[in-house]
């Protein structure tokens, strides 16, 4: 009878360890644990759906008083369907975990945790935002680089010497959700269609209605949206979820 | 025994019972069929759409427009046949933009309507099947899955092989491939016909021992990223054996060149000057085309020419000399224009780029004099690396097809391709492993290791990808054909001025050139003639925020007229006549209206200098100078629609009425003074 309960008990032990599917991958084992988790570099990143980000996310981890931690396991997770490589690791001398990060297929923003434990084992975490841009976006950031960027952003490359201080009236940002997000679409479109004049702002913003096609501004209004920070919620459709 | 003989006896004992039981089975067995059916995946799918859309407001709506049972575009003429719409019910529901069950949701916007091109043409997979495993994966009869989201350009570029805003990557991965020289050996004809041309330059090698030495071309073949990391030669990985035997062979095979190298006779007592050198490098613009690495290690300039930072290690100086009076003599193809130096000028630019040197990149190269057998297996391996695809070497012809045809690796059928571990059994990934690291595939294999981030390798596999047995099979109609080069050549003496100058390598005239600068195919229309004259003898900044400007040629003034004249004679726009407005036509009051819509309605100073006291714009060209340089019709006519003239031009259409184009034309005209030097204060 015995013989038959050890048998039963080792198959179900058999079927179980060959259906599991790999959970989280355990990374080497951590010799330390620190006391937070701070982001290095790689958040707030505008990429591509299904795309690589062109930084890697760069996390440290610290012990009480601030130093680097190497040896720390760290833990990144996210929705479904992004990928990092690698999804767990242990801190360098450095006291950093480098990971790739591929975004997944949606357009929009992934909030991307990464965690480590303390040494009383409780889990400390860090979310970082990633945004990906889909099929409209990409358009927009397109048109965005070869029409917008000069004078609404403030950066120059050696390529592109900005224009914003030339302008007696400084352009917002698309990144400034802050005024942005209170501008209706029609209210955009209205303003990038005919110029500063349309909502009574500074006319030195021209038109570009007779310029760029309708879907072309459409695709705009859906770059600006998707980069504001803060986070542009589109308002409309209350009953859109119950 | 006992038991059976009995359940016998119960079931078929006699005739009515046997009737009643067969009866009840083949009941059962015909009911199997519908209860598949009943059960089957899509209908567990559509019953979860019904019960996400019962739960909204606009339900009504919704499942007004639900359907049940299996759904089907169908459109012959694609050979689409996708059933894909059987569980992605929501597709066309511009209210389920929101919802986060993926296979529900919309379809984010696209130009393209679902109706008209279906599902798989843009996302392959098998468009028939029923259930997600069949549809989405590679089955025993179905070897193409969906595409992953990261090549999804590649679907736009089956029609589309023009370059569209819309496709950023797949513009990349064509530009790659072509700039990479690819095409060198693998030939690439796409859907319209037409066939991807190499847009690098390699350098021809039959005189190469004229050029440089047999060290660096050693030290160059092991590994020529190290001696300029933006070189797009592959590595190939050669032993030290094999570099050496090669380098022996392309020494060996280099015959001096015919007339030979003419270096300049200066004086040797004077000392070199090496800032008149710099300051010769930055006047002639030198660095719109190459780049040179500066102190902090960034590269400066243009990718058109080779990178500069090492060529004192490379380039002889009698060579460098020869080359810099006049390129025409070494390479009479090279993209490189001919500057009228004087002999001192050449000593300069000579001695400036002579102090450019890559010391630790000959460090440690010792070869002994070559043997006939080195040089034997030299051409060997030349040959056999199939290093005239892109040289011109002597003694060794260009082979022909040396490398697979990829005009339709994109559907090609995996049975075909070889795998090895590591690689997921799947065409994408087979065509990004091999573009990432060749060599993997096996060590015998004869493409080098080109060395590419991994964004580009995903462009590149992108635009492969693209290449499909249905982007050759396309009626003409859906097709949108790629923009090629016209074999456009100007005439005569002034046609042969303007080749010996290389202006189509920065300017595209009626179809041909490059896009680094202005077309000028009406540039006879756009300016005045001694505005043109003034320009091309000495080319001051148009542009200010411009880091790519017309070099200095240093003309002689017989051939600044002979330009000058053919420009304004044969580059006129048929649609207008430059005649047809004259300035004397314009009153104050019109110059005065313009300044007022210059300054006010349209705010021209956000983007353009009228006077360099006040205006501070620098996006479009400074207009300080406008009455001496443009021609009052095509400027009446550029403010009415530029894009109708240029098209792509930045400057936004404004919609003026015609009174207000006349009138900042008549502003614009009166503009004749301050030079942009006076910015610069």
């Amino acid at each position: 009878m015995n013989k038959i309960i050890i048998a039963l008990v080792l198959s179900v032990f058999l079927i179980i360890g060959c259906t599991r599917k790999g959970g989280r991958p355990a990374p080497p084992q951590a010799t330390t644990a620190g006391s937070a988790i701070v982001e290095s570099s790689g958040g707030k990143q505008i990429g591509y759906i299904g795309m690589p980000l062109d930084q890697p996310l760069v996390v440290q981890v610290n012990d009480a008083s601030g130093h680097a931690l190497a040896g720390a396991a760290v833990y990144f997770s996210g929705p479904k369907s992004v990928n990092f490589e690698p999804a767990a690791a242990l801190t360098d001398s450095s006291g950093q975990v480098t990971s790739v990060v591929t975004l997944g297929q949606q357009s929009g923003r992934y909030k991307l945790l990464a965690n480590t434990h303390d040494s009383s084992g409780k889990n400390i975490y860090l979310i970082v935002e990633e945004i990906a841009l889909g099929y409209q976006q990409t358009v927009g950031a397109q048109l965005c680089a070869q029409y917008c960027i000069r004078c609404h952003d403030s950066e120059s490359t050696p390529e592109r010497v900005s224009n914003m201080d030339n302008l007696s009236v400084k352009p917002h940002a698309f990144t400034d959700g802050d005024t942005l997000n209170k501008m209706s679409d029609a209210d955009l479109i209205a303003i990038i269609s005919h110029g500063g004049p349309a909502l009574s702002k500074s006319p030195e913003m021209p038109p570009w209605g007779y310029t760029l096609s309708k879907s072309d501004i459409a695709s705009l209004v859906a770059y600006i949206r998707a980069v504001a920070d803060p986070a542009y919620e589109a308002s409309g459709f209350a009953y859109a979820q119950k | 025994m006992k038991t059976l003989r009995s359940l016998w006896h119960t079931f078929f004992g006699d005739s009515a019972r046997a009737f009643g039981s067969v009866s009840v089975i083949f009941l059962v067995l015909l009911a199997i069929a519908p209860a598949k059916d009943y059960f089957s995946e899509w209908r567990h799918y559509q019953k979860q759409y019904l019960h996400l859309i019962r739960g909204r407001a606009d339900a009504v709506t919704l499942e007004r427009h639900f359907q049940i049972g299996i759904q089907q575009i169908w459109i012959p003429e694609q050979q689409v046949t996708d059933r894909c719409t059987t569980c992605h019910e929501g597709l066309k529901e511009s209210t389920l933009a929101d919802v986060n069950t993926v296979v529900f949701r919309k379809h984010p916007v696209i130009p393209h309507s679902l109706t008209e091109f279906g599902c798989t043409t843009c996302h392959r997979g098998q468009g028939p099947a029923t259930t997600m495993q069949e549809a989405h994966s590679s089955t025993a009869d179905w070897e193409q899955p969906l595409l992953p989201a990261k090549y999804i350009e590649a679907g736009c570029g089956q029609c589309h092989l023009e370059k569209q805003t819309a496709t950023p990557f797949l513009n990349q991965g064509r530009q790659l491939i072509a700039s990479y020289g690819c095409t060198h050996c693998h030939t690439i004809k796409q859907g319209d016909g037409t066939y991807i041309v190499p847009g690098d330059d390699p350098p021809l090698l039959n005189h190469v021992a004229d050029k440089t030495t047999r060290e660096w071309i050693y030290a160059w073949i092991k590994d020529p990223q190290s001696y300029a990391s933006t070189a797009t030669m592959p590595n190939y990985h050669f032993s030290d054996n094999d570099a050496r035997d090669i380098s022996a062979f392309i020494i060996a095979q280099s015959t001096p060149l015919e007339p030979p190298l003419q270096p300049v006779k200066t004086d040797p007592k004077r000392p070199y000057d090496p800032a008149a050198g710099t300051t010769l490098y930055g006047q002639s613009f030198c660095a719109s085309c190459h780049a040179v690495q500066n102190a902090a290690g960034l590269l400066v300039g243009g990718t058109v020419g080779p990178e500069l930072t090492g060529i004192g290690s490379k380039a002889k100086p009698e060579w460098l000399q020869d080359w810099v009076q006049n390129p025409n003599h070494y390479d009479p193809i090279s993209m490189m224009p001919h500057y009228r130096f004087d002999a001192e000028q050449v000593a300069t630019l000579v001695g400036f780029l002579e102090s450019k040197t890559e010391p630790d990149f000959l460090a440690n190269v010792y070869l002994d004099a070559a043997t006939p057998e080195q040089i034997e297996h030299g051409k060997r391996l030349v040959v056999e690396n199939g290093c005239a695809s892109c040289h011109e070497i002597n003694g060794v012809k260009k082979p022909e097809n040396f490398a697979p045809e990829l005009s339709r690796i994109g559907s090609k059928p995996l049975s075909q391709l070889l795998f090895v571990p590591g690689v997921d059994h799947a065409l994408p990934d087979y065509v990004a492993a091999k573009v990432r690291n060749p060599r993997a595939f096996g060590p015998s294999l004869k493409m080098p290791q080109f060395k590419l981030t991994p964004q580009q390798v995903d462009a590149i596999t992108t635009a492969l990808l693209a290449l499909t047995d249905k982007g050759q099979s396309l009626p003409p109609s859906m097709r949108i054909a790629s923009v090629q080069q016209t074999r456009y050549q100007p005439a005569g003496q002034a046609g042969q001025l303007m080749r010996d100058l290389r202006c189509f390598t920065c300017h595209m005239i009626n179809g041909h050139g490059g896009d680094i600068a202005p077309d000028l195919s009406w540039e006879g229309t756009t300016v005045q003639r001694q505005w043109l004259v003034q320009y091309l003898k000495n080319p001051e900044t148009l542009r200010p925020a411009l880091i790519r400007r017309m070099p200095k040629f240093n003309l002689p003034d017989s051939e600044i007229n002979t330009i000058t004249d053919y420009i304004m004679t044969v580059y006129q726009t048929p649609d207008f006549d430059r005649e047809s407005l004259s300035v004397s036509s314009f009153t104050p009051t019109q110059v005065e209206q313009g300044r007022q819509l210059f300054y006010s309605k349209f705010a021209c100073q956000s983007c353009h200098i009228a006077d360099f006291k006040q205006d501070k714009g620098y996006i479009g060209p400074a207009l300080a100078e406008a009455g001496k340089r443009f021609n009052a019709a095509w400027v009446y006519h550029w403010m009415k629609a530029p894009q109708s003239l240029r098209p792509g031009a930045l400057e936004p259409n404004q919609h003026m009425t015609d009174e207000e184009a006349r009138s900042l034309t008549a502003f614009l005209m009166s503009l004749k003074g301050g030079r942009i030097e006076a910015m610069k204060k």
